[in-house]
């Protein structure tokens, strides 16, 4: 066990966890930060999308001990009142089915727009082929990602 | 809540302030407790006007959040804006409370119409007394009652209190469609926002004060157990409590951390009696169904002599492999053992056999165990097993201590109830024309309800018989079930046997058009052509999917160079479908570049919702029509993660277009039906492409 530091949604929290820890559970379990979500604890799904310092990062296969020092944004700091582009796109776009994946999806799509504001078909595509949805979701996604580049995109 | 008489039930409901409540009830010896009137669901309008309706199944995905509440709604005459639910857990007022079967809103249209309309009725006769005016001069619209002479009006929230002592008319009249204003219109989906926010509370999510976690070391081999366990080294993890066997086959581990647990599981020692099976594979499996298909078969529908057709004879076999649900949330349950009661928060599909399961593992009165449901991640079949809510009850019981019990994603392919592997022998007869005029179709499958102990019909599966009813008007066609048996743990997954006898027969279907030189679109509407009823199917509704579904799609117009359209349509769960898929061959594998499904689902309740039904059937259909198999070798599920068991992702979804027979019939299922369809109309775009049939599943392997 070792006390780590980590600077999540902006805020300073102290943990007491061991350092493999992947970064998923210290979120969930320790910081009770539950949108972010496990599906399959090997990088392969997509569903504990996180960013880290503004890059997409599977939290299931990331140890807590890599993100001490680094700014780390979960679904629930990604926008002040849960009103970012992309989650009002969601919305409009009516994306979720089950849900489940959807925070990640959203996590991964909003680190593509930071870095590209207007995809093409193929970026998103290239984007969000990591990130699996099992209720089948993935027209509405680049529905939603498009809709949300259309309206100012990053923000 | 405690079963009421119908009038204690009401008063509980002014008497605590709520305003009216109304229960709704089962017709006499239709509902629980045979021929007794007891409540059913119900609504509440509190005195602010808010309404509150009761679902007593389980969102998953499908919406019934959103569609249960429009149905009541609707009658009710109530503003949307006003509707908030009330989720249900395990109870003895609202009948069985299964989530499956594509069966939620077909069942409860009734019901909850008749108990939007009861409110509205009783409101309305509040206000008339209210303002000592005719009834007849009153009309409900959007959660208040108007009188026009007068130009009055009074919310329902102001009502609620008075109606509530008012008797509940039990035949109360219900709106024509054409008055619909909530039924049939694209409602958002009242989950939505909690959904993108990440506030949306899964089972995953749940916690409780104090709460432990636990993950279970299974034996690998198919009905092996375990012989005895070492835990000396995962008793040196921090964190690390309880360590012991849960029944035969598992060890549970429980840490304050999921992390702990997982890696108390991950250094813990157990050796297994691997049993009777760990020979086992898939191979000897398919084997097995075909040396049986000459086995004794139970007839599930026959018309005509096939026998005595004489003509040009097709035959072919097709097989299919195990397939597993894998929804994104792995299996977990909340479980607090307090000695004389257990509650649990499950996503789960039957709370009610959670309730009786637990009440029986753990040795209580199921009243004494209460199920509180979550939102699911996902169902698709596999929360209709009980399996994890016990889990959860008996390691709780064994810790002393609440605790959640959380599958891996390993645990979830290798622990999980497959869809059925099967094979299937067809056979037909061409007319001098080229047209089929007798049929058979041989399927050779383990029964999911026998398997489970469930009492077999007339010597057979009567869930089998029911999915593989739909047939076409070929005057000698003879289905036959030739019932297997396996070890391989079987469930139910999404359109259940409808999947396999669909690949089959709609397969076949496609060879007979090639071999008696018509086009597939053509063939199945001349074998639909006389408006009739076929095997309790309509052919009329029939022909209608499958014309809008090649309009739509274009048939027969020419596509892109290189691309190529098959089509297939099945009735299953009460509902038609039709799906025309849009191939082209890229290195020997077929790229899906478009589908479009129609569906005739009777009448309408959410287009949105119907319309996200199609597409995630479609992919999720696609996935295990493209690769996704599970596969057995020295008794063990090869497949663990997502890397070998591989879901369609973006990269590879079709644009996937849903289209909506309009109806008043009532409604039917909607979540399985667009399944089916989809591996034969693959196949058949295949063969359009390559001229090479496929006969067996994944077609990528």
């Amino acid at each position: 066990m070792a006390d780590i530091t980590l600077r999540v949604n902006g805020s300073e929290r102290k943990v007491n966890v061991s350092p493999e820890t992947p970064l998923l559970w210290v979120l969930r379990d320790t910081l009770e930060l539950t949108g972010t979500k496990f599906g399959c604890g090997a990088g392969l799904c997509g569903a504990c999308t996180v960013h880290v310092d503004d890059a997409a990062v599977r939290s299931c296969s990331t140890p807590v001990s890599l993100v001490t020092g680094k700014s780390i944004t979960t679904i629930e700091g990604l926008s002040a009142n849960g009103l970012h582009a992309l989650q009002k796109a969601w919305i409009a776009e009516e994306v979720p089915q089950c849900g489940y994946c959807q925070t990640g999806q959203i996590m991964e799509a909003a680190a593509l727009l930071a870095k590209n504001p207007q995809p093409s078909d193929d970026q998103i595509t290239q984007a969000m082929s990591g990130n699996i949805c099992r209720c089948g979701t993935y027209d509405r996604i680049r529905r939603a990602i498009h809709r949300a580049a259309g309206a100012g995109g990053a923000r | 809540m405690s079963p009421l008489s119908r009038r204690e039930f009401i008063a509980a409901g002014v008497a605590a302030g709520v305003g009216l409540v109304i229960g709704f009830y089962w017709p006499h010896g239709s509902g629980p407790g045979g021929g007794r009137f007891a409540p059913n669901a119900y609504l509440k309008i509190a005195p602010d006007g808010k309404i509150t309706v009761a679902v007593a199944r389980s969102e998953m995905g499908q919406g019934v959040r959103t569609s249960l509440p429009m149905i009541l709604a609707e009658e009710l005459e109530a503003d949307w804006k006003q509707i908030c639910i009330e989720q249900i857990g395990a109870s003895t007022l609202y009948g069985d409370q299964t989530t499956g079967g594509s069966a939620s809103v077909r069942s409860l249209w009734d019901p909850m119409r008749k108990a939007g309309a009861a409110a509205r009725e009783m409101l309305i006769t509040a206000a008339a007394r209210e303002w000592s005016v005719a009834r007849s001069d009153c009309r409900a619209e959007n959660s208040a009652v108007v009188h026009a002479a007068s130009n009055r009006r009074l919310a329902y929230g102001e009502l609620a209190g008075k109606a509530a002592r008012l008797p509940v008319p039990t035949d109360p009249p219900l709106k024509a469609a054409r008055d619909y204003k909530i039924v049939g219109k694209p409602m958002p989906r009242l989950d939505a926002p909690s959904k993108v926010d990440g506030t949306a509370v899964y089972g995953i999510d749940f916690r409780l004060p104090g709460m432990k976690y636990a993950v279970l070391a299974r034996c690998p081999v198919i009905g092996g157990k375990v012989a005895s366990f070492d835990d000396k080294e995962s008793k040196k993890i921090s964190g690390l409590g309880y360590v012991g066997k849960i029944g035969d086959s598992a060890v549970a581990v429980v840490a304050d951390s999921v992390w702990g647990a997982m890696e108390g599981r991950r250094v813990l020692n157990v050796q297994w009696d691997e049993g009777p099976n760990k020979d086992l594979r898939s191979a000897a499996i398919v084997e097995g169904l075909k040396k049986s298909a000459a086995g004794k078969a139970a007839v599930l529908y026959s018309a005509g002599e096939v026998a005595k057709v004489a003509g040009r004879r097709v035959t072919a076999e097709y097989q299919l492999p195990f397939m597993a649900h894998a929804p994104m949330e792995p299996e977990n349950c909340t479980a607090h053992f307090q000695g004389s009661k257990c509650e649990l928060w499950a996503p789960t599909q039957v709370p009610q056999d959670v309730r009786d399961s637990v009440a029986a593992a753990v040795g209580l009165d199921a009243d004494n165990v209460k199920v509180n449901v979550t939102l699911i991640g996902g169902g698709f079949g596999r929360r209709l097993e009980h399996d994890y809510g016990v889990e959860a009850a008996l390691v709780s019981k064994a810790a002393n201590a609440p605790v959640k019990v959380l599958w891996t994603r390993e645990d979830d392919m290798r622990f999980s109830t497959y869809r059925p592997a099967s094979y299937h022998r067809l056979s037909a007869t061409l007319d001098g024309q080229g047209w089929p005029v007798a049929l058979s179709h041989r399927i050779v499958m383990p029964s999911i309800n026998i398997q489970k102990g469930f009492p077999a019909e007339d010597g057979t599966d009567s869930e089998v018989k029911e999915e593989a009813s739909f047939v076409y008007a070929i005057p000698n066609t003879l289905i036959e079930y030739v019932m297997t048996e396996t070890p391989v743990p079987l469930g139910w997954m999404r359109s259940v046997n409808a999947l396999q006898v669909a690949f089959a027969a709609e397969s076949f279907i496609d060879e007979l058009a090639a071999a008696g030189g018509k086009d597939p679109l053509a063939l199945r509407l001349h074998l639909l052509a006389k408006d009739e009823d076929l095997n309790g199917w309509s052919s009329a509704r029939m022909r209608g999917v499958l014309q809008l579904a090649a309009d739509k799609a274009g048939w027969g117009k020419a596509l892109a160079p290189g691309h190529y359209h098959g089509i297939a349509c099945f009735a299953s769960f009460h509902t038609y479908m039709a799906e025309v898929v849009e191939v082209s061959m890229e290195n020997d594998q077929p790229r899906v570049h478009r589908v479009v499904g129609a569906m005739d689902c009777g009448q309408v309740i959410n287009p949105n919702i119907l319309e996200q039904q199609i597409q995630g059937g479609v992919i999720f259909a696609l996935t295990n029509a493209l690769r996704g198999q599970i596969t057995i070798e020295k008794g063990r599920v090869v497949q663990g993660n997502f890397d070998d068991y591989q879901p369609i992702r973006m990269n590879e979804a079709p644009v996937v277009e849903a289209y909506l027979v309009p109806s008043t019939e009532a409604p039917t299922g909607a979540g399985e039906p667009p399944v089916p369809p989809l591996a034969p109309a693959l196949s058949n775009a295949i063969y359009a492409a390559t001229k090479k049939r496929i006969r067996a599943l994944p077609v990528v392997s």
